[in-house]
């Protein structure tokens, strides 16, 4: 009897530890892909500045402005929602020192911007902080000082570091745009290359539009530029260096040389080279001027680029019948088809990032800009239009830019040329202001890199 | 060879920004606008109102705890009876097998030891059914005994809706995020602690950071969470995991 007691306590002090409960977890497997809202305050400026600055640049309040750049970038990109200005009940002197993080949390802002500009000593000095308004903590604070007519790009550059700090990849805001200016009727189109930064602004023209251009490249490492113009009707690849204006004419062919772009290092040129009804890939290095020959098929091989490690790539062929996109190794073996969807496929570029390829496709009359994993799976449109091409990606792999030919009025006459954007999920397209009809745009690496 | 003629000024690339750093100030104790604090108060007062409309008071349970450690001469089935008291004050279903350890061990028959093997295989099944992916807890059936599905399900809801998945993550890494979460019986967060907190500052790991502060964000947001009107000691500490795979892998 006493050992059937004694097991009985045993059996009890065994269950007494067990009241403690384990710990309850919860797996979050899903969010919202919503907008996050975001409060850009008007940088904040004191009375000498403001009108230094107005003198300087005839702009009445910078500081104002520059936020409205931020604000717009950030509404752009399709990842922000910047909260209107007139429900901010704090005003952005005192916002910068501290926030009020409830008067912020109120407008349901998730993050905030405030800021200061400073004009002492001829320089422009802006200084931003990001806080994240939930936390009540600061994520960020950095200061820029320039000349004063540079403020556009501070903007810009805030933008970037705001852009990095909440969505974990870098921004595509300092950046710019090369593309061809078009003008005049269709039979006698003047086009000359014009550059401008990611958001229209600032455009500049490169060349008077005495030869036709087209399909300007950017080098990913420098300022340095890679299109082609006709000279006597036949097209031929061009080097142009924008800080300094000097050009030269990539190697003397005795054919047709066209679709020219950097290699990831900026040391290369591929392009295509056509002769005798035949067209092949080639790369030229800059350095040294020698030319390799990459593919040698009897059909049409064209539009090369690189995957971002310089170790493969993409091009369209019609070796199967019909064009479509392949991926080989940078040497040229190992050739694959990595297209197999229904219609013609063409223009493929490598994402910045490596993971995707963007291309043009033709199908059922139709245009189509898409992207496709690098071995060809997962195949989807982004946007679809009576005509357009040219897909170029930001510098994050997150945007891409292309242009699309439109008729000018409802009745389907006259005709347009534009560069628009669009981004990954698809569902944020826009248009891309310009001075003039567009076409062929390729988009800059950050300027600061 | 001809060239195409440029325009005579090449372009002028605006000087180097120089870039520094701001020191990160202390808080400062900047007083209330007048306008704001006008406000905050009136929303204040209307979330309390609307918190005590909503969610009943907690009720007032007697404690009842035993005099002392039982006696090995006492009856056992006395004691099962007070502890059943203290562990849970509601009727609990006796078709839902979510109970305690002690409860488990306190209905020792060998006979119904099947069954309850049976019902808790049921429950993990259904579980994962909802679920559909393979995580964490899939293994942790003793989670199960922590809420209801439809508890769980509720707070889920809650902060699917509260967290902005930051997109630009790389969603072939490890999306992974464990926050742990010290609660209020009215489901206020008293204190959160991220648990691979080592990542944030390993070199290539930035993005853990950007995701952690969502998450965090998520939890600041949503709260109070939607957590049971009773049984708060099963629930006053809880683990979040976050996981961003699913929706930027697709």
């Amino acid at each position: 009897m006493n050992k059937f007691i004694f097991k009985l306590f045993i059996f009890f002090i065994i269950l007494l530890p067990n009241k403690s409960y384990s710990l309850i977890e919860i797996d979050i497997t899903r969010g919202n892909l919503n907008p996050l809202p975001i409060a850009v305050s008007p940088l904040s400026s004191d009375d000498s500045s403001i009108s230094a600055l107005n003198k300087k640049l005839n702009i009445k309040n910078l500081g104002s402005e520059i936020s409205k750049i931020v604000e717009n970038n950030l509404k752009t990109s399709g990842l922000f929602n910047p909260l209107n200005k007139d429900a901010f009940l704090q005003k952005p002197d005192i916002a910068h020192l501290k926030p009020r993080f409830e008067d912020w949390a109120l407008i349901k802002a998730q993050a905030l911007i405030t800021g200061r500009v400073i004009f002492e000593d001829e320089k422009l000095r802006v200084e931003f902080r990001l806080w994240d308004v939930l936390a009540g903590k600061e994520m960020m604070a950095l200061a820029f000082t320039t000349v004063p007519k540079n403020w556009r790009r501070v903007g810009h550059i805030i933008t970037d570091k705001v852009y990095e700090r909440l969505t974990g990849e870098k921004g595509y805001f300092d950046t710019r745009i090369i593309y061809v200016s078009e003008k005049g009727p269709k039979t006698q189109r003047v086009k000359r290359l014009a550059i401008m930064d990611q958001d229209g602004h600032n455009t500049k023209y490169l060349t008077l539009g005495n030869e036709l251009v087209l399909t300007p490249r950017f080098n990913p490492t420098n300022q340095m530029v890679t299109y082609l113009s006709y000279f006597r009707n036949l097209p031929r690849v061009y080097l142009l260096d924008i800080e300094t204006g000097i050009q030269e004419v990539v190697g003397d062919f005795a054919g047709m040389t066209f679709a020219p772009r950097f290699s990831p290092d900026g040391k290369k040129i591929i392009m295509s080279f056509a002769k005798d009804g035949n067209s092949d890939i080639y790369t030229m290095d800059l350095e040294n001027r020698v030319v390799e020959k990459i593919t040698n098929h009897p059909s049409i091989d064209t539009s090369p680029s690189y995957s971002p490690d310089g170790k493969y790539i993409t091009f369209n062929s019609d070796r199967s019948g019909y064009q479509q996109i392949y991926v080989m190794k940078s040497n040229g073996t190992n050739v694959k088809r990595v297209s197999f969807g229904k219609g013609l496929y063409g223009t493929p570029v490598w994402s910045p990032r490596g993971d995707l390829i963007a291309f043009t496709k033709l199908h059922k009359g139709k245009f189509y800009i898409g992207v496709m994993r690098t071995d060809g799976k997962g195949e989807r449109l982004l946007t679809e239009n009576y005509y357009q091409e040219a897909p170029s990606w930001s510098p994050n792999g997150r945007v891409l830019i292309f242009y699309r030919e439109t008729k000018s009025n409802k009745k389907g006459e006259g005709f347009s040329a534009k560069l628009w954007s669009i981004d990954l999920t698809g569902y944020n397209e826009r248009e891309v202001g310009t001075e003039t009809d567009a076409s062929d745009p390729s988009w800059s690496s950050l300027l600061s890199n | 060879m001809s060239l195409p003629y440029i325009t005579k000024k090449p372009i002028q690339l605006p000087p180097i920004i120089s870039v520094e750093l701001i020191q990160i100030m202390d808080k400062t104790n900047i007083p209330f606008a007048p306008k704001a604090k006008k406000i905050i108060e009136e929303v204040k007062k209307k979330e309390e109102q609307k918190l005590v409309s909503e969610q009943a008071p907690p009720k007032k349970v007697k404690k009842e705890k035993p005099d002392a450690i039982p006696l090995p001469d006492q009856k056992p089935e006395k004691i099962a009876k007070i502890e059943e008291k203290k562990q849970n004050p509601e009727k609990v279903d006796n078709e839902v097998k979510q109970v305690s350890e002690f409860e488990k061990d306190e209905m020792f028959d060998p006979d119904s030891i099947a069954a309850l093997i049976d019902k808790s295989k049921e429950e993990i099944a259904k579980t994962n059914k909802k679920s559909k992916l393979v995580t964490q807890s899939d293994d942790k059936s003793m989670n199960l005994s922590g809420l209801t599905l439809s508890e769980e399900d509720a707070l889920k809801a809650q902060i699917f809706g509260c967290w902005s998945i930051p997109l630009g993550l790389p969603y072939n890494e490890n999306l992974l995020v464990r926050i742990k979460l010290k609660l209020k019986p009215d489901g206020t967060v008293t204190k959160t602690e991220i648990l691979d907190h080592a990542r944030m500052n390993m070199p290539g790991q930035g993005f853990f950071k950007v995701l952690a502060e969502s998450a965090l964000r998520a939890i600041q947001l949503c709260q109070p969470l939607r957590v049971p009107t009773t049984g708060y000691e099963r629930w006053k500490d809880m683990q979040l995991n976050f996981d961003a795979r699913e929706m930027l892998g697709g």
